[in-house]
């Protein structure tokens, strides 16, 4: 096969080109906080390298206090997001209730992170719903004088980051299942009698953990170094490092940019600290799971245990659902005191001065939004196929994509965005670009390839590959297989995975704040932007909004296949 | 092991000779030989590689139509009427391929996957169709055009991959365990179908499969391999006796 040669050449060089372009961006913006933190950014007058923006950073006031925030947001959202997915899935894994709850929370994804947040703080607050329901019998007329929103230890900001990614964990989880074998697995452990929750645990799980893992860090690494959701639940006196270094990265005074660069390092090695912290609790639970194996208990009596072990999740889907719920009541709230339950008069005065003003950032979003995860489909089509095609069909093997190069796409997840984001603001500004369009997409694809990415291997290597030596066979080259056979057979990942890249660039808070400098703005920025304002109702207008583009997206993501394939019955699977 | 057969009257010991060649194909994986093949399958005959799962059967099947894993390395020549097939990208091979499963592109209908494999050269919706029509006509499916592949039962769905390999007309066909997932009174009356068309057509065919009923309907040469399982470290090949004398 002399003649393949060049193009299998051209393949492997996509298969290392594409992660290599998609990791640039956090190296340049690496070295982007490096030479700053070290002193040394001529366009501020800093010629020299010097230790003072660390100084300077270490005499900062409650700067321990911040990072520790940092850790254990990471930490702690991450334990129980995990621990509530393993928990509820152990115990009602294969229940009706479960095929439920799959179907309830699929559409939560599409929820940014903002909109979850603003939505568990409008149910949370002295003044929201839970406290408008408990005043009747606890005979109070006033909102409580509660310090919950913004609590000195971020238990609100763990708790909405907690209720927004323990869905997207179990969704996660839903999809490596069937790879465990659950059900004869299940069946042979409940043979031998092991209970339930015990022998999904011990048999099941994990399998299913090993699958989930690169997911469960990234929500890691997001918790520890959070902007968003931080700005709005999450304390101020100290606030968690993440959101000082925003404010520092913003300073009039433009000098304490070295400063921020050197905290931008200090989040770097916090969520390092998350990971490895994470790395060792992974051990000491499998070591524990071996000695319970080994032991021999079988733990056959748990029923009682089963409905509070589903209880973590059916709070998280409750919180974003009726934090939703309410944020739309307040959009179209007339005048409404405490402690009525409902607002006495309704009106849509907010929604007609909301969408007003809304209608240049919702255009930017979208316009983003659908660049970013265009280009990142297409980079990541490139991607698989350039991988698919290094293996034939013949052996039978697990087509993956090679440690290195899944290293290389995911590490924009791994790596805290304001740790990077920052410094390829500094790397845009000296290369003399100005905020646009596509400058703002190119920045939202780093975090929309590795989504869509995610979305779509599995799918991509599940094909049959007999079906593609079929169209070869009967003359038709590579191209005409990928458009006529491959792509039209997975139309539904294929839109799956663009609905997913597209609502997670519309989540983008950070890099569009850093990137747009202010002067392009989001749906995103603009509502995180109104938290300090407090006005419920256009705050519930915009965080509604926020959340439209990307249900839009998964609808249309849903509905599109069954109306090109024309209603063929193998194709609705999915 | 082997059935001894005369050479098929016709086929020329030298020269480019008409039908499927394997000159010294070798394939190996990390070194460990897998099969050696010596043969020539002359037009309208079928050549029957039977041996047990894991022996390698898929692995020449692979070979000829294209699609080796790069783990293994394959040598020798495959000569289809005289041209090396080893140097053509599969598509250029015109190959028919069946599989154990019909493999009918889920997103056509039936009539869509007979006209992806018509051959371009016919033109023009109408005789385009008119073609698809008679050959689902010919493997007894008339009227069945427009259905959804996924709505067919295992039998005609299997008639109907048969009707899309011999549409491309195909100059060899390469048959990979064909009639394994039909029952008993199927599998004889659509044997009978595919053996009917390949002497019809007079092309040469590879069977693979491990059913002996398959290879006494094919009525051709039988080749075991991998008689020895793997560990042993080598594996019998069919005797070079089996070449033109």
């Amino acid at each position: 096969m002399a003649d393949d040669l060049p193009v299998r050449r051209s393949r492997s060089v996509a298969a290392v080109a594409v992660p290599l372009i998609l990791a640039l961006p956090v190296a340049i913006g690496l070295v982007g906080v490096l030479l700053p933190a070290f002193g040394y950014l001529p366009a501020l007058g800093g010629d020299d390298f010097s230790l003072d923006p660390f100084r300077q950073l270490l005499a900062t006031p409650g700067l321990m206090v911040s990072a520790l925030l940092s850790l254990a947001s990471g930490l702690v959202t991450t334990a129980i997001a995990t621990l509530g997915v393993a928990l509820l899935l152990a115990a009602y894994h294969g229940t009706t209730a479960v095929r439920v709850m799959r179907q309830a929370l699929a559409p939560l994804l599409a929820v940014p992170h903002a909109a979850a947040a603003f939505g568990l703080a409008f149910l949370i607050a002295p003044s929201g719903l839970i406290f408008r329901l408990l005043a009747w019998p606890l005979g109070i007329t006033r909102p409580p004088d509660l310090l919950i929103i913004g609590d000195p230890l971020g238990l609100s900001m763990m708790a909405a980051l907690v209720a927004k990614e323990m869905p997207f964990l179990l969704l996660v989880a839903f999809a490596a299942l069937p790879q465990a074998d659950p059900d004869r697995r299940l069946r042979l452990a409940a043979s031998l009698g092991y209970g339930r929750m015990a022998g999904f645990l011990l048999t099941v799980w994990p399998g299913v953990y090993r699958q989930i893992r690169l997911p469960v860090l990234a929500v890691a690494a997001y918790a520890s170094g959070v902007v968003d959701v931080a700005l709005i639940l999450g304390p101020s006196t100290p606030a968690p490092l993440a959101v000082r270094l925003v404010a520092w990265m913003n300073d009039p005074d433009l000098s304490r940019r070295f400063v921020a660069s050197a905290g931008a390092l200090l989040q770097l090695a916090v969520t390092a600290a998350v990971l490895g912290t994470w790395f060792a609790g992974e051990r000491i639970a499998a070591a524990i799971g071996r000695r319970i194996t080994t032991g021999g208990r079988r733990f056959g009596r748990d029923g009682a245990l089963r409905p509070v072990a589903a209880m973590p999740v059916i709070l998280a889907g409750g919180a974003v659902f009726f934090g939703l719920v309410w944020l739309s009541v307040w959009s179209i709230a007339g005048f409404w005191a405490y402690p009525a339950i409902l607002p006495p008069s309704l009106s849509l005065a907010t929604w007609s001065r909301s969408l007003a003003g809304a209608g240049g950032p919702l255009a930017n979003t979208f316009l983003v939004a659908i660049l970013s995860a265009s280009v990142a489909l297409f980079l990541v089509i490139v991607l698989l196929e350039a991988r698919r095609r290094q293996f034939r069909a013949s052996a039978g093997r697990v087509v993956r994509l090679t440690p290195a190069v899944a290293a290389l796409i995911y590490l924009p997840l791994l790596v805290p965005q304001i740790a990077f984001v920052f410094g390829l603001e500094v790397a845009i500004l000296a290369a003399g670009l100005e905020p646009s369009i596509p400058l703002l997409a190119a920045v939202h694809l780093v975090f929309v390839a590795p989504y869509v990415a995610l979305a779509l291997a599995d799918p991509w290597f599940a094909v049959d590959p007999r079906y593609e030596q079929v169209s070869a066979s009967l003359g038709h080259g590579a191209v005409t297989t990928l458009f006529r056979i491959r792509l039209p057979i997975l139309t539904h990942a294929v839109l799956t995975a663009l609905a997913i890249g597209f609502a997670t660039s519309v989540g983008q808070y950070l890099p569009t704040l850093l990137i747009g400098a202010g002067r392009l703005t989001t749906i995103t920025t603009e509502a995180v932007a109104l938290s300090s304002g407090g006005n419920r109702r256009v705050i519930g207008a915009y965080a509604l909004l926020q959340t439209l583009l990307p249900f839009l997206a998964f609808i249309l993501s849903g509905t599109l296949p069954r109306l090109l394939s024309g209603g063929r019955l193998a194709m609705k699977r999915g | 092991m082997n059935r001894p057969m005369a050479n098929p009257p016709g086929s020329a010991p030298t020269g480019p000779v008409d039908g499927l060649t394997f000159q010294g194909v070798e394939i190996s994986l990390a070194g460990r030989r897998l099969l050696s093949l010596d043969r020539v399958v002359a037009p309208g005959e079928t050549l029957t590689v039977m041996g047990p799962s894991g022996s390698g059967k898929s692995t020449l099947f692979a070979f000829v139509a294209g699609f080796l894993d790069p783990a293994f390395t394959a040598r020798g020549r495959i000569a289809l009427n005289g041209t090396d097939l080893t140097k053509l990208a599969p598509q250029r091979r015109h190959l028919g391929l069946v599989f154990q499963d019909a493999l009918l592109f889920p997103h056509m209908s039936v009539g869509e996957n007979l006209l992806f494999a018509l051959p371009p050269g016919i033109r023009g919706g109408n005789a385009r169709q008119a073609a698809a029509e008679a050959m689902l006509a010919e493997v007894g499916l008339a009227g069945l055009f427009s259905r959804d592949p996924a709505t067919l039962s295992g039998g005609q769905a299997a008639r109907v991959a048969l009707a899309r390999t011999l549409l491309a007309e195909p100059r060899a066909l390469l048959l990979d365990e064909p009639f394994s997932r039909l029952d008993q009174a199927l599998r004889a009356a659509t044997r009978d179908l595919v053996f009917a068309r390949i002497r019809e057509r007079n092309i040469p065919a590879i069977l693979v499969t491990h059913d002996p009923a398959d290879a006494a309907a094919a009525g051709g040469d039988l080749v075991v391999i991998g008689e020895a399982e793997a560990g042993e470290g080598e594996t019998v090949g069919a005797p070079t006796a089996a070449t033109a004398p």
